[in-house]
């Protein structure tokens, strides 16, 4: 579904902030994988995710997505493809419009923006439906703007909009990152859900390892813009913590293993 | 008691160049509110449409005909503007200002087309010669010559197109890509497409408004956008603090631009009448426009009350 070759990127080439990000990354993703993507800081995880929604061009190496090269595409026609959700709660949704036009431009990704009605009465029938389904009291609020609601909700509404146009992948850059650790979960719980549910393939990067295990079919661990750790299936299953730290204080060559990784 | 009279007597044509200039500021609204950028390109697309129409009213076209020339000849302007933003990736600020400028020649060359002269600065249009669409000369008559009724349906018709347009598709996504570029381009929303497009928009309006202003005063001049901006803030600004709490429909928000722009003259016939001198008639207008900008920054900086949701300080 998902085919990264070779893929370099580096910041800031010449300066004294030069950074390489992706150092000759490959990754390949099966239709319906659900990875967990974990890290340290700089590892070049959210990099990587950026590069596959196409934020700003890679240096070299190919992205293609269901069999279409889209290295060279921009953001916006990749989007056709993928569903995002980033890790601010600004960042997804459009705070100075209602709920239930946000939903709308969700419901016309990856189709041309026409003179038709931006929404229809029967979209909001099936919004109000779909926003039952997150359990936040959102469905008797659809004219309410964003901007008014908290920033689990804001993230459940994004999931909704990365889904509610089934993607080819999904995007998650640490999408629970800055909520309260209830909400956290409980946007969490949703996520597996809909995955579940529309046997999305997935790349969600998370900064907690427990998450990391007990979700998904697969985890990759990355380390200075590449992959070195990558289990799937029982191996996967079998999987602990302290297993995981030991795995990647052998590949890193450091037992500083993070400790931010398994305290947070 | 006489300065009342007289005072009453400019009040049709404070509505009149209120409702021109409010055009002007509906323009000025989609690109500082809804794209969330300034756009300085309207100080020379405002004087730009004046000279559109006016050349072409005066070589024999008609009257209708010029506006809307005038109307795509600003669409050029934003097109222009819009291009240096993202083509070029020259901040939108400074795009607006490098159009402004060039603008400026462009327009005195447009004057002087066909006038013998390479350029010119101001250029005539006479409502005694050409059957024009509104002139000041009649704003108090009650007749059918008197602009007013004619402004107001504009006003009305443009309000409607815009409320159209922007429930769209397109429409939505153009205020999508204002209010989140991120967002908009996660949704598969071309957000460089999109900001051309309503700076065009913009531009347009803005020399629709000067092509209806150059008739109404029988003249189209090289200056008559000069610190057009402000006033279009100013009007943008006046109205929002007056209807914000009371008007929530978009269809109404535009309006209160209008409103607010009429509003903005009707206050400067009121101190124009107390005795200001009228070239000091632009410091006022910056100062109160800078005045109105800072108020929502000083609510948040200095009175904000603790406590509240981002507002607090963990010490």
């Amino acid at each position: 579904m998902l085919e990264v070759k070779q893929v370099y990127k580096t910041f800031n080439p010449g300066t004294i902030n030069e950074k390489t990000a992706l150092n000759g990354l490959s990754l390949t993703l099966a239709d319906g994988d659900f990875v967990t993507v974990i890290g340290g800081n700089g590892a070049g995880k959210s990099t990587l995710l950026n590069a596959v929604a196409g934020v700003w061009p890679v240096d070299a190496g190919t992205i293609s997505i269901d069999g279409v090269d889209v290295t060279r595409l921009p953001e916006h026609q990749r989007a056709k493809y993928i569903g995002r959700v980033f890790q601010d709660p600004m960042m997804g949704t459009a705070a100075t419009m209602q709920i239930e036009e946000n939903l709308a431009l969700a419901l016309r990704r990856g189709r041309p923006r026409t003179l038709r009605p931006g929404i229809t009465r029967s979209e909001r029938e099936q919004y109000r439906e779909m926003l039952k389904v997150l359990d936040l009291g959102l469905e008797d609020r659809l004219t309410a703007k964003v901007g008014l609601l908290s920033g689990g909700q804001r993230q459940a509404l994004t999931l909704l909009m990365a889904t509610l146009q089934k993607p080819k992948l999904l995007l998650l850059d640490e999408h629970t990152a800055a909520l309260d650790p209830k909400t956290a979960a409980k946007v969490l719980d949703t996520t597996e859900r809909i995955v579940q549910r529309d046997k999305l393939t997935t790349l969600m990067i998370t900064h907690n390892m427990r998450d990391a295990i007990v979700h998904g079919n697969r985890l990759i661990m990355m380390y200075e813009g590449r992959v070195v750790i990558d289990v799937s299936g029982e191996e996967k299953q079998k999987l602990t913590v302290e297993a995981l730290l030991d795995m990647f204080s052998k590949v890193s060559g450091s037992d500083e293993a993070d400790d931010t990784m398994l305290l947070s | 008691m006489d300065f009342f009279i007289t005072l009453l007597r400019s009040m049709p044509n404070a509505v009149g160049q209120g409702l021109i200039w409010g055009i002007m500021a509906i323009g000025v609204y989609l690109t500082f509110r809804i794209l969330d950028v300034a756009d300085l390109t309207v100080d020379g697309s405002l004087a730009t449409g004046g000279a559109v129409c006016v050349l072409l009213t005066i070589n024999g076209v008609p009257v209708w005909i010029a506006v809307l020339c005038a109307f795509l000849a600003g669409m050029l302007a934003g097109l222009a503007t819009g291009l240096f933003h993202t083509f070029c990736g020259i901040p939108a600020i400074l795009s607006g200002i490098l159009t402004q400028l060039a603008l400026y020649s462009i327009n005195l060359r447009i004057m002087g087309i066909g006038s013998g002269s390479v350029t010119k600065a101001s250029l005539a249009v006479s409502v005694n010669d050409f059957d024009l669409l509104v002139s000041q000369r009649y704003i108090r008559d009650l007749s059918w010559d008197n602009p007013l009724p004619l402004l107001v349906v504009f006003v009305v018709v443009l309000i409607a197109l815009l409320y159209w347009f922007f429930g769209t598709e397109l429409g939505s996504s153009l205020r999508a890509t204002g209010s989140n570029p991120s967002m908009a381009r996660a949704q598969g929303i071309n957000t460089k497409f999109n900001t051309v497009l309503g700076l065009m928009v913009s531009n347009g309006l803005v020399a629709l408004s000067g092509a209806l202003l150059a008739q109404y005063q029988g003249s189209s001049t090289i200056d008559m956008g000069r610190g057009a901006i402000v006033i279009g803030l100013a009007a943008v600004i006046i109205g929002e603090v007056i209807f914000s709490k009371l008007f929530q429909n978009f269809a109404l928000k535009l309006l209160s631009a209008v409103i607010g722009a009429i509003i903005y003259y009707v206050v400067i016939q009121f101190v124009l009448r107390l005795g200001l001198d009228t070239n000091d008639l632009k410091l006022l207008t910056a100062l109160v426009v800078a005045v109105f900008l800072a108020i929502p920054y000083w609510k948040g900086k200095y009175f904000s009350k603790p406590g509240r949701k981002g507002g607090a300080t963990h010490a």
